[in-house]
């Protein structure tokens, strides 16, 4: 296609829409106006990633996921977005999310429902800048506005503690983004001039910059402790069960769902390529850090009573796998990453929202409360039982393809290290289960007595989500094909 | 030279039309007319090059574009601050006409300062600014704080000008030719002999203190706190950010080629000024005394101007003087109209007065350094200059953590104002908030953003 035709492309639709959409929700007094407003505003954001998927082909569209506008031209910055694989994957991600928790949370009644909605828009935009930016700079600045709204958003309406908590989980993000911008800083110093510029922020030239060995191994942390604390990875994980316990439940979604996959993402695309050789050299500190937070997080998770954190700490013990595996450096286990991401997100929305509709009704989040909401809401429990199996990693759900093709990765890595993740997948098994058949089998007790089942629009939500969970765990290659550029790109980094 | 003589002018005329009319109002606008007016002489002196009076300084001052930009900075936000709080200087005290002469004097010296070119020039600049300032200080006469607060800014300023002085005639007595030209103090890079390095010392120590940096800050919670609070915020922003220019600018043309024989000093400088400015913050109750502090510790940031003395640091210093007195006039104006200024006083005010929460996160996001905001691109030229320069990595990263550790109070005023409902239910702030207020606080937002999204939008005025 010739460029000069194309007078808008789909990066930019992806960022700026939601970004718009988010101002006008601002100003949108009443809530029922505001709540159609945002849900209709997610949906043709879905609909762009839909039609960006369509040309994904970067090959032949180009041109249309692809752009760049002089931004500090003499600093060599440049508003360069772009969308390869693993951006597809994850805006997609991103724009399916949206409407599903809107729609799942859509009875809350929200005080003040203008900023809450024009804050989870801006988040949205914040989220799509981190995974189209093509440049440092511009990644910089999505990584730290996708977590200003979400700041707000958890302090305004979240639990009883949500200031104390909240606010560590942005002094903890905002520590780390500011580790990596000082190494942003140092990588930028030794990167080839553009014309305009001495040196230059862009994504190529960091993957050109020359850094020797030495320097490549403490600049490299920098960038990592950044990452880390935003998957989190054992040891900086303690800001995640407190945030995902007091922010508003919808809020935790967008956190848990696609805010985490920031931390996998930019491990994917600026960590390991720009610093190949400490990736090699660190990564049995890296993938034994991850192994022990797997282990860890599931053994907290046995003992959890709070629902909530219940799901804070599963996550935890799925996401270190992910990062355990990207640091393997096998195709295929970069490949079950990318499938990972995607499919945790789907899952993990999905739990949350049994959560969500579990609180709502009975009032509690206590698992030792709960009971026998099976003979109450036999629809719920058999969403919950698919999900809760597709957090086990079972065969036929998607979770299973990922997970497989992630430990055949850390296979071929280190045996040793695989025989330890792999106990995380019986201690999932042992918590998952245990907390399915407390809260929805046995008897009913006056708490969840009054349970009822639930609503059209919930069940919709539900099936799209199930959908997914078998779509791919059967059929997962569409998902492995979007992704090849990247995979190919990261794994030739390491040759 | 346009700025220094209107300005000087301008002072005398605010002070005389005291005597013709009685009018409070009539100074305020006779003020604004006088910035305004001086602004416009400036930009046409960098426009065109020449000034309206020729006269032969015989290159005491210097009147580069770098120098005249940072004068139309100091005027643009002495501008922005007779606007916003004009009406607040009125409520000071009897004499409104000569707050606003002092001001202008003030001013006239902060031009000074930007151009001088000799230790003489400098040393006249610095007094011209001090002096008034010492008044204003203590303006609220019938304050003890007040009271308390000029006096002791003056002994203390005093002091740091004596030692400004013996600095000053141990660098002439060195230099090889006798010669107060800051070019003629050392050539070359050799060691510097002992009187020039004596004398180094002497100026760092007195220009330490001028821009109340670690360890020579002592008086500047006491006097911030003490002061008026309308004074307070023009000395925390326009007149600290002069100071700095003149400290950069001195060491640049002075020492530069000895760079890193004085390198050491300003690393300890830096690290104990972030250290203590933003520690000592963290336990401040009063919003008031806390931005005190933090400007200590915004201070620490742009010492590192003159740790690196590079493109990145001369770009960056502009951009920080900018944004830092752009964010720090906006949240003290706005702390002018609270009745409380503790932090819980701010509690609520999210819901009561949006615009002024509103703005005022903008102000505090931007001292903080987030992206979007004018004070992420400043912290950013600031540490690129550090990085550039390729030694003490060190030092940018205890500037980060300490960047970190000022997200914590800053974020305090802003917890309490969307987070927390008032205890007393109702706090109708104490003056008025006219719209013409507002709309000014939101002009200023408005630019901290603009700059925070162009900042070449400044720093290409250096080049043309």
């Amino acid at each position: 296609m010739d460029p000069k035709n194309i007078w808008i492309t789909f990066p930019e639709l992806l960022t700026w829409f939601p970004l718009m959409a988010g101002l006008v929700a601002f100003i949108i007094r009443d809530e029922k106006k505001v709540k159609a407003w945002a849900l209709a505003a997610s949906f043709i954001t879905l609909g762009i990633s839909v039609a960006s998927l369509v040309f994904s082909d970067n090959t032949k569209y180009f041109y249309l996921n692809n752009v760049s506008y002089f931004w500090l031209k003499y600093v060599g910055s440049n508003l360069t977005l772009g969308l390869d694989g693993m951006g597809h994957l994850l805006t997609a991600l991103t724009a399916l999310a949206f409407p599903l928790i809107f729609l799942a949370t859509g009875k809350t009644n929200f005080k003040n429902a203008g900023a809450y909605y024009g804050l989870m828009l801006l988040t949205q935009s914040g989220l799509m800048g981190v995974f189209t930016a093509m440049d440092v700079l511009i990644f910089y600045f999505f990584w730290e506005l996708a977590v200003i709204p979400a700041y707000f958003l958890c302090s305004q309406w979240g639990g009883e503690r949500r200031i104390q908590a909240t606010f560590k989980f942005f002094v903890y993000t905002f520590t780390g983004s500011l580790l990596m911008l000082v190494g942003i800083m140092y990588v930028y110093n030794h990167t080839y001039p553009t014309p305009y510029a001495e040196h230059s922020f862009a994504l190529n030239a960091f993957y050109s910059a020359t850094l020797s060995a030495k320097e490549q191994n403490w600049v490299f942390w920098l960038f990592f402790v950044a990452f880390a604390i935003k998957m989190p990875v054992f040891p900086f994980h303690t800001w995640q069960p407190d945030t995902y316990e007091q922010a508003p439940t919808s809020t935790t979604m967008v956190l848990s769902g696609i805010m985490v996959k920031m931390g996998i993402f930019a491990v994917i695309r600026w960590l390991v390529p720009v610093f190949p050789a400490a990736a090699t050299r660190f990564d049995n500190i890296v993938i034994g850090l991850s192994v022990v937070g797997m282990i860890y997080a599931s053994l907290i998770a046995i003992k959890q009573d709070d629902l909530k954190r219940f799901v804070a700490y599963s996550s935890i013990a799925h996401i270190g796998l992910m990062c355990a595996a990207i640091f393997a450096k096998s195709s295929i286990g970069l490949q079950g990453v990318m499938i990972q991401m995607f499919s945790h997100g789907i899952n993990i929305i999905g739990m949350w929202i049994v959560v969500d509709l579990v609180e709502k009704q009975t009032g509690t989040r206590k698992i030792s409360e709960l009971g026998g909401i099976a003979h109450k809401a036999p629809a719920l429990t058999i969403f919950l039982v698919v999900i809760a199996l597709a957090n086990i990693a079972l065969p036929l759900t998607n979770a299973f393809v990922g997970e497989f093709m992630m430990f055949s990765g850390l296979f071929h890595f280190n045996i040793i290290y695989t025989a330890v993740a792999l106990i995380s997948i019986i201690l999932a098994a042992v918590y998952t289960l245990n907390m399915v058949q407390k809260v929805f089998y046995g008897e009913t007790n006056s708490i969840t007595n009054a349970v009822q089942e639930i609503t059209l629009n919930q069940k919709l939500v539900l099936t799209v989500l199930v959908v997914f969970i078998f779509l791919f765990g059967v059929f997962p290659q569409p998902l492995l094909d979007l992704t090849r550029d990247t995979v190919t790109l990261i794994t030739t980094r390491f040759k | 030279m346009n700025a220094i003589i209107l300005t000087a002018a301008w002072g005398v005329l605010m002070m005389l039309s005291g005597a013709f009319s009685s009018n409070k109002a009539m100074a305020k606008y006779l003020a604004v007319a006088g910035v305004v007016l001086a602004l416009i002489v400036n930009c046409m002196e960098m426009n065109s090059g020449a000034p309206f009076f020729s006269i032969d300084v015989k290159d005491m001052l210097r009147f580069n574009s770098f120098n005249l930009t940072f004068i139309n900075i100091a005027l643009g936000c002495t501008l922005l601050y007779f606007l916003l709080n004009g009406s607040d200087i009125e409520k000071v005290g009897e004499h409104v006409p000569e707050y606003f002469a002092l001001l202008f004097f003030v001013l006239s010296g902060i031009a000074i300062i930007s151009t001088f070119n000799t230790l003489l020039m400098l040393f006249i600049g610095i007094e011209i600014v001090s002096i008034p300032l010492y008044i204003l200080t203590g303006s609220d006469k019938r304050n003890l704080k007040s009271n308390e607060a000029g006096l002791k800014y003056f002994l203390m300023g005093s002091f740091s000008t004596g030692i400004m002085l013996l600095g000053i005639a141990l660098l002439y007595g060195g230099s090889a030719t006798g010669s107060f030209y800051i070019s003629n103090i050392i050539s070359g890079n050799a060691p510097m002999p002992p009187m020039i390095a004596a004398g180094l010392v002497l100026l760092l120590i007195s220009m330490a203190f001028k821009v109340s940096a670690a360890p020579f800050h002592f008086w500047t919670p006491d006097v911030y706190d003490g002061a008026p609070t309308v004074f307070t915020s023009f000395m925390a922003t326009v007149v600290k950010a002069a100071a700095f220019f003149a400290f950069v600018r001195l060491f640049e043309n002075a020492f530069g080629s000895m760079h890193a024989q004085w390198q050491t000093l300003i690393v300890i400088l830096i690290a104990a000024t972030l250290l203590i400015g933003n520690l000592t913050a963290v336990f401040q109750q009063s919003v008031k005394r806390m931005l005190a502090y933090s400007s200590i510790a915004q201070a620490g940031f742009m010492l590192f101007s003159l740790f690196a003395l590079n493109g990145f640091a001369k770009e960056g210093l502009v951009l920080y003087a900018a944004a830092y007195s752009l964010a720090s006039i906006g949240i003290f104006a706005i702390l002018i109209k609270m009745n409380d200024y503790t932090i819980d006083g701010f509690n609520g005010l999210g819901k009561q007065q949006p615009v002024l929460a509103l703005t005022a996160t903008i102000f505090l996001l931007s001292l903080t350094g987030i992206p979007l905001t004018a004070g992420f691109q400043s912290k950013f030229y600031m540490l690129m200059a550090a990085v550039q320069k390729g030694q003490h990595t060190w030092l940018v990263i205890l500037a980060v953590l300490c960047a970190a550790i000022s997200a914590y109070y800053y974020f305090r005023v802003i917890q309490a104002m969307y987070f927390k409902d008032s205890a007393a239910g109702e706090h109708t702030p104490d003056n008025a908030v006219t719209p013409s207020f507002k709309a000014l606080l939101v002009l200023t937002a408005v630019l901290i953003i603009v700059i925070g999204l162009f900042p070449s939008f400044i720093t290409d005025w250096l080049y043309f």
